[in-house]
């Protein structure tokens, strides 16, 4: 028998017994409106088949990765470094997540920009902010599993949000913990949330929010004026596929195709050039010359936590994010009718611009934290060799003491340092050396008093060198009094009587 | 399932036929072997949140390591540790001799958010590297978002050994002191 009849006999004996060839035709031609065939509609599906993909590298990684706190770091190690493509899957994996959460934040910008949400696909969102929610889920366990000194401490910081719960903030800790204290339990548990619980959930929503696709069709290309009413709806989309319709494979698909197979590749090729994520320094607490960050996505909540005013943060820390996530499930119970188009719709544009600008911004600021002291920068960061030319002992002194008593942490000199405080290059002319004085025993505005730990000989010199610091073309701030008065050991040291 | 037996016993008038019965104990077994099956399913996800007490005293070095008006980074072993707890059953913490018998000894992680705080000797400042908190040398709160001093563990001198009560991260909810 040939290869051809072969196959067809095969095909056959399946299809007898399952009778599932009619149901799958049928699913690939079911009608979509002509105008959803767009460009627009394809993000989703390619969400979709990274997701795919991460199931593929996350099962792989599984078989060799080790899931104890002992093992774990070691085995990330072996995986970059003695497992052959080891590091690929890893790659593939970790660059997977970030392609994968930024698919879906663009999946859902234009469901919500084209109405799509709106009668009768309400379920069709909600199941979609579920899928929101696993997906941040399995990208913060994700990054516990790379059990690195990041992990820990963002742990740490997991656990001290949740600490902070009225009454029972202890022992949800403990919960989330597995234990008193982050340990072999912690990372078992993130460990069978990320491989068992969370894709679990996933696969039964994503199943659940394709069915909702075919079952109430594509959402049509909105139209300025086309109101969505519950009495019409369903009829007028009825007409506009019968009427207007096209098999959704191959006329609405190959797009979404093209756009797929393009991710896909995207994937591999940045993978491949840029590697696997760490594991940074091992898990080892005891090290602490450590600057924990988190990974990409989360590096906007991590600059909010820097930025919050202080009163207001356990309340916004522990309301606000259920108060939002409250939001977007209620969203199509707010608002289920009426226009889709986003030409007729100002204010999500605008909330959708200031969502994107706000986290976009804040993930900017998240990548270098100014509110951070650079630890080394004392040790690092060289006194410029300008501001040390034709300077006075005293003023040498001063620079010297800028440096050892880790000023620079905190302020840059020439651009080094950090920005926690002003840069010092020019503080001579905003500030008196009287004031100068004044700020650094007594601290304020955020800087620690330093009176304990500095002598009056070295304030003095400290002074003397800050009140160098101005352009040679504008003079220092001055208290308005005569020269030849005095009012302290510091000016008289640089008045001209001397 | 319901509605249909429902019907028949309208429909018959029957009290109890033996569907229902048997319908009625299907449900009634099932209801308790659902919740034998959950207690100790939830019980066991939940032991880590029923114990209270999880605090040990324990050795963290003789008094000589720790000379008088310096902070030294000192590191204790997690009184829960298992064997596959690895590099996280060494904990960290910061020590600091006044003089004599008088030490005070912080919590690593900043009270903020629980990142680990460094030591500055020259400045005499604890720094966070996660959100900009600095403390002062005695742990109060000097700059920055903490919202209250470094945490501290109970601490005692006992023969020649400097001893602290710990074994529980410290956070908000559950602050050692």
């Amino acid at each position: 028998m040939p290869l051809r009849d072969w196959t067809k006999a095969i095909g056959d004996w399946f299809e007898l017994r399952l009778g599932l060839s009619s149901t799958l035709s049928e699913v690939a031609a079911h009608p979509v409106p002509r105008s959803s065939a767009s460009w627009w509609y394809v993000f989703g599906s390619a969400t979709f088949v990274i997701f795919i993909m991460q199931i593929v590298t996350g099962i792989c990684l599984a078989t060799v990765y080790t899931p104890s706190a002992e093992g774990a770091w070691s085995s990330l190690i072996y995986l970059n470094y003695t497992q052959p493509l080891g590091w690929y899957l890893r790659a593939l994996h970790g660059w997977g997540s970030d392609f994968m959460v930024g698919l879906m934040f663009v999946h859902m910008a234009q469901v919500y920009l084209f109405g799509a949400y709106k009668y009768p696909r309400e379920l069709t969102w909600v199941a979609g902010c579920v899928l929101l929610l696993c997906t941040l889920g399995m990208a913060f366990t994700g990054q516990v599993l790379r059990f690195d000194q990041d992990a820990y401490w963002g742990l740490g910081i997991g656990a001290s949000i949740v600490g902070r719960f009225p009454f029972v903030g202890f022992k949800l800790v403990h919960l989330i913990l597995g234990g008193p204290i982050i340990a072999a339990e912690t990372l078992s548990r993130f460990f069978a949330l990320h491989v068992f619980v969370i894709p679990g959930i996933l696969i039964g929503f994503v199943a659940l929010h394709l069915f909702l696709v075919l079952k109430l069709g594509i959402n049509e290309y909105p139209m300025p004026g086309r109101i969505v009413t519950r009495e019409h709806y369903l009829q007028d989309y009825e007409r506009t596929v019968t009427g207007d319709g096209e098999p959704f494979f191959p006329f609405a698909a190959q797009k979404d195709m093209v756009f797929a197979g393009i991710i896909i590749l995207a994937l591999l090729v940045v993978a491949a050039i840029s590697g696997p994520f760490g594991p940074n320094g091992q898990p080892d607490p005891t090290i602490i010359k450590t600057v924990p960050r988190p990974d990409f996505f989360f590096l906007w909540l991590f600059a909010v936590f820097a930025l919050l005013p202080p009163w207001s943060e356990t309340f916004l820390m522990l309301v606000g994010p259920p108060i939002v996530i409250a939001l977007l499930f209620a969203l199509p119970f707010i608002s289920g009718t009426g226009e889709k188009s986003w030409r007729r719709r100002p204010i999500s544009v605008v909330i959708v611009i200031l969502a994107f600008t706000t986290i976009g911004t804040l993930t900017w600021l998240g990548t270098f934290s100014p509110w951070s002291p650079k630890m080394e920068a004392w040790s690092e960061a060289p006194t410029p060799v300008d501001y040390v030319k034709g300077r006075t002992p005293l003023e040498l002194q001063g620079a010297i003491l800028i440096q050892s008593k880790q000023c620079r942490n905190c302020h840059a000199l020439g651009g080094e340092g950090g920005m926690r405080g002003p840069a010092l290059d020019d503080v001579a002319t905003r500030l008196t050396p009287d004031q100068i004085v004044r700020q650094i025993i007594q601290g304020g505005g955020n800087m620690p008093a330093y009176g304990k730990n500095l002598s009056p000989a070295e304030v003095n010199a400290i002074v003397a060198f800050l009140n160098t610091m101005h352009p040679r073309s504008e003079l220092g701030a001055r208290n308005s009094v005569k020269p030849e008065q005095p009012i302290s050991d510091v000016d008289s040291h640089h008045s001209p009587a001397q | 399932m319901d509605e249909i037996v429902n019907n028949k016993d309208s429909g018959a008038e029957e009290s109890t036929s033996r569907r229902t019965f048997l319908l009625r104990l299907a449900v009634f077994l099932n209801a308790i072997a659902i919740a034998l099956f959950a207690i100790p399913v939830i019980g066991y996800v939940l032991s880590p949140a029923r114990r209270i007490e999880w605090l040990r005293w324990i050795p963290i070095g003789n008094l000589s390591d720790f000379p008088e008006n310096e902070t030294r980074l000192a590191e204790y072993v997690n009184p829960f540790r298992k064997p596959w707890d690895g590099e996280t059953s060494k904990i960290p913490c910061w020590v600091r001799r006044e003089s004599g018998d008088n030490f005070t000894i912080f919590a690593i992680n900043c009270t903020h958010l629980g990142c680990p705080v460094r030591w500055f000797a020259e400045s005499g400042l604890f720094m966070c590297p996660c959100h900009g908190g600095v403390y002062y040398a005695d742990g109060r709160e000097a700059s920055g978002p903490p919202p209250r001093p470094l945490y501290r563990y109970q601490h005692k001198v006992e023969a020649g050994r400097l001893w602290v009560r710990a074994g529980e991260l410290p956070t908000l909810g559950q602050p050692q002191a």
